[in-house]
């Protein structure tokens, strides 16, 4: 689950880490009075699920409380790689010296937390890190120490950090480390982490993501996802426990298990076609989950078929029939269903839906290319 | 032979008394597999299964009364973490973790632990493992292997499946059937398992199945490369997924451009493995 920047900055300030004075505003005479409170010149910063903000014109810097307004209208306005801006956050400006680029995140190929920190940190650390790697440095941190303090001291050494600042880094570096650690953090970024000229470290932009199969133990992380932010169909699909993925294609696919998923969808583009979705039932999927997935794929005026592509191990064959049988009954579909049942009780599974008017197929290639056929034809 | 499980070994099933973990075991023990104990914090002293298997409260107690040498993880996912924990503090030498969500800091402090300890794991998110003719750890349907000599190693569940249900409407067989899972931070990886069909006398032949997302089929193919003499069939899924975009399995992402599967695909074909456009056509790989 990613966060806002406003979110993150938020979860930042809990743990003790510096943040610029503000706050986020739905409309722009909203923006207009946190300016006013805030006094002085002010940044306003759309905040969208998606990077590169700024370069989209979603950051602008306003010198009153007037010119503020203005900003917040426009930017409330924009739409930025396609999603529409729906707060902003009115921070107050700073007075910038220098900009760190500072990230615990996962390895998973070392299997550990690893921090990467950069004496040029900004808008375009994705160039540096492209072009100068040499100037990230990575840190391993062992998950069952944590970081220790030395390792921040070698950090700010390595960057060349004035040692004047050394303590208050240590004391971030700490902090990003109990906020990373203390909120299951798949990310916790600061960029950019700013020395001011009255010579400060604020964290300016914050970019959280949380690791969704770790928000049992976080409700109250739970409670900020932005469903605004995410298709409609995807949230219906997570009520059910189901992985769904919308694409551009027209046939749509339901598929138990994340790889046979992934594999169908590849089969049907191998054999001409283009699959309309991602989507996983999952292992042990009962009746009324298939009903629930067949009403998603089915809300997608694009889909002109379906493939059905279940290996029964721990999920019935028999049960996933029932589902689609509930499924057709109450939406009535009018789009052809190729589907192919493996497995776990697989006959007695085509044995219902033998008057059900499905295409049936033995094989995946051979699924894939009737569900291919059916959607030309349809 | 075969590798990590056979007729020996003797297996503890943690969460033997929740619904997958009564269900699967009944599963395993009609495939033959020897199921010893089952674990249950606070169930300790019943009888499963018509009183074939005995429950015990905690691992350490089952191990003491059992010698079970291996354990089968089935419990939820909040307790996974924990229930890894205490199966290698009471000196299981092989954990398979079955269960599917473990949150990915936990998996960080268990791979770590575990390493230290020198415990092997598999898993977690997995199907299990299946040496065919011998022994059933996990979920993997028994009906859909018949014993032979490929080794399959798999990120995948049902994928898995599919690959051992096509290599038997050919009349070819498993030596032993590996589901490492798809979690971005799990236990055995491929290059372990290569390992162990290279030098297992039974397997002679071997089929990987990787999917999008991380670099390890990217470093087995260097290992097939520079350390393999046995033949290895690959098929690689996520070829259509688009970048960013979390396919289900938490490992099943690609980030930052890498682990695309073109570029797996490119690395292993220039390893010498065959790669198939769909997992049905893997049989007639193995065979060229």
């Amino acid at each position: 689950m990613k966060l806002h920047e406003y979110q993150s900055k938020q979860i930042f300030s809990r743990y003790g880490i510096p943040i610029p004075k503000g706050r986020v505003a739905a409309t722009a005479s909203e923006a207009r009075q946190i300016a006013e409170e805030l006094g002085g010149r002010v940044v306003i910063k759309s905040q969208v699920l998606v990077g590169g903000r700024g370069k989209a014109g979603g950051v602008k810097l306003a010198k009153d409380p007037q010119e503020a307004e203005q900003l917040a209208t426009q930017i409330l306005g924009m739409e930025i790689k396609g999603l529409p801006v729906r707060k902003v956050l009115v921070d107050e400006a700073a007075a910038i010296d220098q900009e760190i680029y500072f990230a615990i995140t996962n390895d998973r190929a070392a299997r550990k937390p690893v921090i990467m920190a950069s004496a040029a940190g900004g808008v375009d650390i994705e160039e540096v890190a492209a072009t100068h790697p040499e100037k990230i440095i990575k840190v391993h941190i062992d998950p069952l120490l944590g970081l220790r303090d030395y390792q921040a001291r070698d950090i700010a050494a390595s960057m060349d950090l004035p040692r004047e600042y050394w303590k208050d880094f240590g004391a971030i570096a700490t902090n990003l480390w109990k906020v990373y650690s203390g909120t299951d953090a798949t990310l916790a970024e600061i960029n950019p982490l700013v020395i001011t000229k009255d010579r400060r470290m604020v964290a300016l932009d914050g970019k959280m993501m949380i690791d969704d199969n770790a928000l049992f133990r976080h409700s109250d992380l739970s409670e900020m996802r932005d469903i605004d932010e995410e298709a409609p169909a995807e949230t219906e699909a997570r009520k059910y426990g189901l992985s769904f993925i919308k694409l551009d294609g027209n046939i749509g696919c339901m598929v138990n298990g994340a790889g046979l998923a992934m594999t169908s969808m590849d089969i049907v583009k191998l054999f001409g076609g283009e699959p309309a979705n991602f989507l996983d039932i999952g292992g042990g999927a009962g009746a009324e989950t298939v009903a629930a997935a067949m009403r998603i794929i089915l809300t997608d005026p694009n889909v002109k078929a379906v493939l059905f592509n279940i290996f029964g191990g721990i999920t019935r064959c028999d049960e996933v029939a029932k589902g689609i049988l509930t499924a057709m009954a109450e939406v009535k579909p009018k789009v052809p269903m190729v589907v192919r049942l493996v497995g776990t009780n697989a006959e007695e599974g085509r044995r219902l839906l033998a008057n059900a008017n499905m295409i049936t197929a033995e094989t995946l290639a051979d699924a894939a290319q009737k569900a291919v056929a059916a959607a030309k034809g349809a | 032979m075969s590798i990590l499980v056979d007729k020996n070994t003797r297996l503890l099933v943690q969460g033997i008394t929740g619904n997958e973990g009564l269900f699967h075991t009944t599963q395993m023990m009609a495939y033959g597999t020897n199921v010893v104990a089952g674990v249950t914090p606070g169930k300790g002293g019943e009888w499963v299964l018509n009183g074939k298997v005995p429950v015990f409260d905690s691992v350490k107690l089952a191990v003491e009364a059992t010698g079970a040498n291996a354990s089968v993880i089935f419990v939820p996912a909040r307790f996974a973490a924990d229930a890894m924990f205490e199966a290698a503090d009471a000196g299981i030498p092989l954990i398979i973790c079955i269960t599917e969500g473990v949150a990915v800091q936990d998996m960080m402090r268990v791979r770590n632990y575990l390493d230290q300890k020198k415990v092997r794991l598999v898993g977690p998110n997995c199907p299990g493992l299946l040496t065919p003719g011998e022994a059933k750890v996990g979920i993997i349907p028994g009906n859909i292997a018949i014993p032979g000599n490929v080794g399959v190693v798999s990120r995948s569940g049902t994928l898995t499946y599919e690959v051992l249900y096509a290599l038997m409407q050919v009349g070819m067989g498993a030596s032993t059937c590996v589901g490492i899972g798809g979690d971005p931070v799990n236990g055995t990886n491929f290059i372990d398992v290569l390992d162990m069909f290279e030098h297992d006398p039974k397997t002679e032949k071997v089929v990987m199945i990787g999917e999008i997302g991380g670099t390890d089929e990217e470093k087995a193919a260097e290992f097939i490369a520079s350390k393999m003499t046995k033949p290895v069939v690959s098929f690689i899924a996520g070829q259509t997924a688009p970048p960013g975009k979390r396919m289900g399995h938490a490992g099943a992402i690609i980030e930052g451009g890498a682990g695309t599967a073109a570029d797996k695909v490119r690395a292993l074909e220039s390893a010498g493995v065959r790669v198939a456009r769909h997992p049905e056509e893997i049989p007639s790989l193995l065979l060229k």
